[in-house]
């Protein structure tokens, strides 16, 4: 065999062996890296001592404190509305007339009645005038046949005749004074009832029960009410808050008088400052909320009714615990806990976690401050997994 | 002795390199078929293994929330969770829907469920978990978004706080978890315009908008547009309880119908993707039945193609087992070669698949076994072609 011979076949062999050696460990790479042989990337933080500022999230509406419903206390037809929505009116102004049909014509007869009951008065005055002079005579007139039937003058039984005639008309005289005071009583029933078909009347003018604003117009003139029915709905502009629902779960914490942030949804990035100014007794049964009244501080020029905003309400912070990533909670067999590694291989270690914030935990017990746990992995983990630390996402 | 396989690939080594190569992508995608077929069947299994809840509780006589529609009201986990044994119950809602984002649209799967209860995200690879009651979503990695992408679900936008891996549906669709209220609310929730045609329509029926009584139509109004339904209701049970007693239960008192994850994943594996997973089966089947005739026709071939030689070596005296060992290992060497190229480049291209690829073990294991049995078979084939021609040929040419 020549030497050039040697030479190329030991060149080709070595190019082939090169190859299959580069070859299998391209192979072992790729089984190693992305094969069922990888182990999990997983990206770890450290536990560290911070101060915690948690909040607590809500949605709700912008409401109006008190909102105010006029509408007649009675079915009517309206007359005229002299407001529109938006318009600002002041307490006792006219806003609405109801149709008072024949108010008028029952206010006159009202008033005829009156009228009638002093001219029944004052006959009744009469007759008791007339009925007095009567009895003053009889008396008389029984007196002095008692005094002729003692002289034996007149006999027995005309002198029984004449008393006889004197109490009756007493009597009548009795029954003639009843009868003016039922008069005077009657003028009184006539003059009441006049009275009432007044306040009636007075009561078909709708007016506003405070300084405000008219929100919505409800019944045009024409239209028929019913007694409760609103016609026009006002708010005070000046106490609008959010009406906001917290989740029970989440709600523990939040007191009157603790700051908040509020964010409009027609201003996403506007965070307007608030207080907690009312936490419901009652809360919502059925989706298990709370409602929290959130006033704004100060309140702002111009606000929309039933406007969507999310509410933050900033609870009392904890100061220098130990605190971790959210992200870095786990549950394993029913427990919470972190995964951390323990040479190259995961373990499960149960913690109590305490305060939350949007973005960390604290832990009560269960880890040391400088103690390493997982936060993020590239799959679901459990008990002595081969792990490594690694990027799992491009920053 | 000396080794004729290796003298003979030495002389004639592109070539041999080469039909390994050819071999070897072939059997590449066979074993990506498999792939394909394993990750279809995993999709399915993936939700069910992540939410880890021991018993699902759907709508009576319904087959849950994946292959049936199932709504149950959003009070039940109440009655539930009185229940022996049951240590944590979650509700869930599951609405397939397409979200935009940039302009672009995605089809998602998105799942509605309570923090701290059953149904969330089971890991995360980036970002924190949901931490507010309202319009925050963990998305899956695959859907593209990144964290602090605001994505707009029906009328409301979400900010992706967290990414997670492999959650997806059954359909292989990624999955975006958002609180449970949302959820609630995107799934009944109508658009705007019948929102307020249905308005209109309520407004002029006379049955619940009479004269007399204003406060009717605004009642029936806020009936309509409230929804106290969920999709299903998962339990976690305490441990040591047997899930079937706990469902039977549920099944005969609450007259709910409640499965365990294994009936679940047998609904979601053997009613919802049967036909699909039966379609790319047989296909598999086909391709391996396929490749493994190419194999051994190439391998026929190779051999036919050296007659000469054969001859050749026929004529200076080489023993027939010679010839035989060298053809047999010719061919268990381009199995080889092949086995590990197709491994290779299934490994290297199963990530840029749409749908997630699973290449398992075993299922290489099988295969590399199957293409030493088929070049084996092949081989013995040409073997006998071999062991028959006649030597005189390497003169008569």
């Amino acid at each position: 065999m020549k030497l050039g011979d040697a030479l190329k076949i030991s060149k080709r062999s070595l190019l082939l062996t090169a190859g299959a050696v580069g070859f299998i460990a391209a192979f072992v790479w790729l089984l190693a890296t992305r094969g069922p042989l990888a182990p999990v990337g997983v990206e770890t933080a450290t536990v560290t001592r911070a101060d915690l500022r948690p909040d607590v999230y809500g949605i709700g509406t912008v409401e109006a404190q008190h909102a105010y419903t006029v509408g007649p206390i009675q079915a009517g037809r309206v007359l005229q509305v002299l407001v529109d929505q938006g318009d600002l009116v002041q307490a006792g102004q006219l806003l609405a007339e109801i149709d008072p049909v024949d108010l008028r014509q029952r206010t006159e007869a009202a008033s005829s009645a009156a009228a009638r009951a002093r001219q029944a008065a004052l006959a009744a005055q009469a007759q008791v005038a007339e009925a007095d002079s009567r009895a003053r005579m009889a008396q008389a007139n029984s007196e002095r046949y008692q005094v002729l039937y003692r002289q034996n003058f007149v006999a027995k039984e005309m002198a029984d005749s004449r008393r006889h005639e004197a109490s009756a008309a007493t009597a009548a005289l009795t029954a003639a004074r009843a009868n003016a005071v039922g008069a005077q009583r009657e003028i009184g029933r006539a003059d009441a009832e006049l009275q009432g078909i007044g306040q009636l009347r007075n009561s078909l003018k709708l007016q506003s029960p405070i300084d405000g604003v008219v929100t919505a117009r409800e019944a045009e003139p024409g239209t028929t009410v019913v007694a409760g029915q609103a016609v026009l709905r006002l708010v005070d502009p000046a106490r609008l808050w959010v009406r906001a629902r917290v989740d029970q779960a989440r709600a523990q914490g939040v007191v009157v008088g603790q700051a908040a942030d509020i964010v409009l949804r027609s201003a996403p990035g506007t965070a307007l400052p608030g207080k907690v100014v009312r936490v419901d007794l009652q809360s919502d049964a059925l989706t298990e909320e709370r409602i929290i009244n959130v006033a704004f501080d100060p309140a702002p020029a111009q606000l929309y009714l039933g406007e969507l905003a999310e509410v933050a309400i900033q609870l009392p912070g904890a100061r220098d615990v130990l605190t971790m990533p959210r992200a870095a909670l786990a549950q394993h067999n029913g427990r919470i806990g972190v995964w951390q590694i323990e040479q190259g291989l995961t373990r499960f270690q149960p913690v109590q976690p305490g305060v939350q914030t949007v973005e960390h935990v604290q832990i009560v017990s269960g880890l040391q401050a400088g103690d390493s746990v997982i936060v993020y992995s590239a799959k679901q983990l459990d008990d002595g997994v081969r792990v490594r630390e690694q990027r799992l996402t491009p920053r | 002795m000396i080794n004729l396989a290796r003298r003979d690939i030495a002389h004639h080594l592109k070539s041999y390199l080469l039909t390994g190569l050819g071999l070897g992508l072939l059997i590449g995608v066979t074993l990506t078929m498999a792939g394909v077929y394993r990750g279809m069947v995993d999709d399915a299994k993936v939700l069910l293994r992540a939410v880890d809840a021991d018993v699902w509780v759907v709508q009576q006589n319904t087959l849950g929330p994946f292959a049936e529609p199932s709504s149950v009201p959003d009070d039940l986990y109440r009655a539930l969770l009185g229940l022996e044994g049951v240590a944590q119950a979650g509700n869930v809602a599951y609405l397939t829907m397409q979200v935009s984002h940039r302009g672009k649209s995605q089809r998602v799967m998105v799942a509605g469920y309570e923090a701290g209860k059953p149904g969330g995200p089971a890991f995360l690879v980036a970002g924190r978990p949901i931490a507010r009651a309202h319009y925050e979503a963990v998305a899956d990695a695959r859907t593209g978004f990144r964290v602090g992408d605001v994505v707009r679900i029906r009328r409301n936008d979400y900010t992706v706080v967290g990414l997670t891996r492999r959650m997806v549906s059954s359909g292989g669709d990624p999955m975006l978890f958002i609180p449970l209220k949302d959820a609630q609310e995107a799934q009944f929730l109508k658009d705007n315009d019948a929102i307020v045609e249905d308005r209109k329509r309520l407004a002029a029926n006379p049955a619940v908008n009479r004269p007399g009584q204003p406060g009717v139509l605004d009642a029936v109004q806020a009936i309509q547009t409230s929804s106290h339904k969920v999709n299903a209701v998962l339990l976690r049970l305490q441990p040591g309880m047997d899930a079937h007693a706990v469902a039977d239960t549920i099944a005969r008192w609450q007259r709910f119908t409640a499965y365990t994850s294994n009936d679940m994943e047998e609904i979601l594996v053997a009613k919802l993707i049967a036909t699909a997973a039966k379609q790319i089966g047989l296909f598999l089947m086909i391709l391996a039945v396929v490749s493994a005739a190419i194999v051994a026709f190439i391998i026929y071939t190779m051999t036919l193609g050296k007659i000469k030689e054969i001859a050749v070596l026929k004529l200076i005296g080489t023993k027939n087992r010679t010839i035989a060992a060298m053809i047999m290992q010719e061919a268990l060497g381009l199995g080889v070669i092949g086995f590990f190229v197709g491994k290779f480049a299934a490994t290297l291209w199963a990530p840029a698949f749409p749908k997630y690829v699973l290449l398992e073990t075993g299922d290489a294991a099988r295969a590399f076994v199957l293409t030493l049995v088929v070049c084996a078979l092949a081989s013995v084939l040409a073997i006998r072609a071999a062991l028959r021609i006649d030597p005189a040929e390497a003169i008569g040419g």
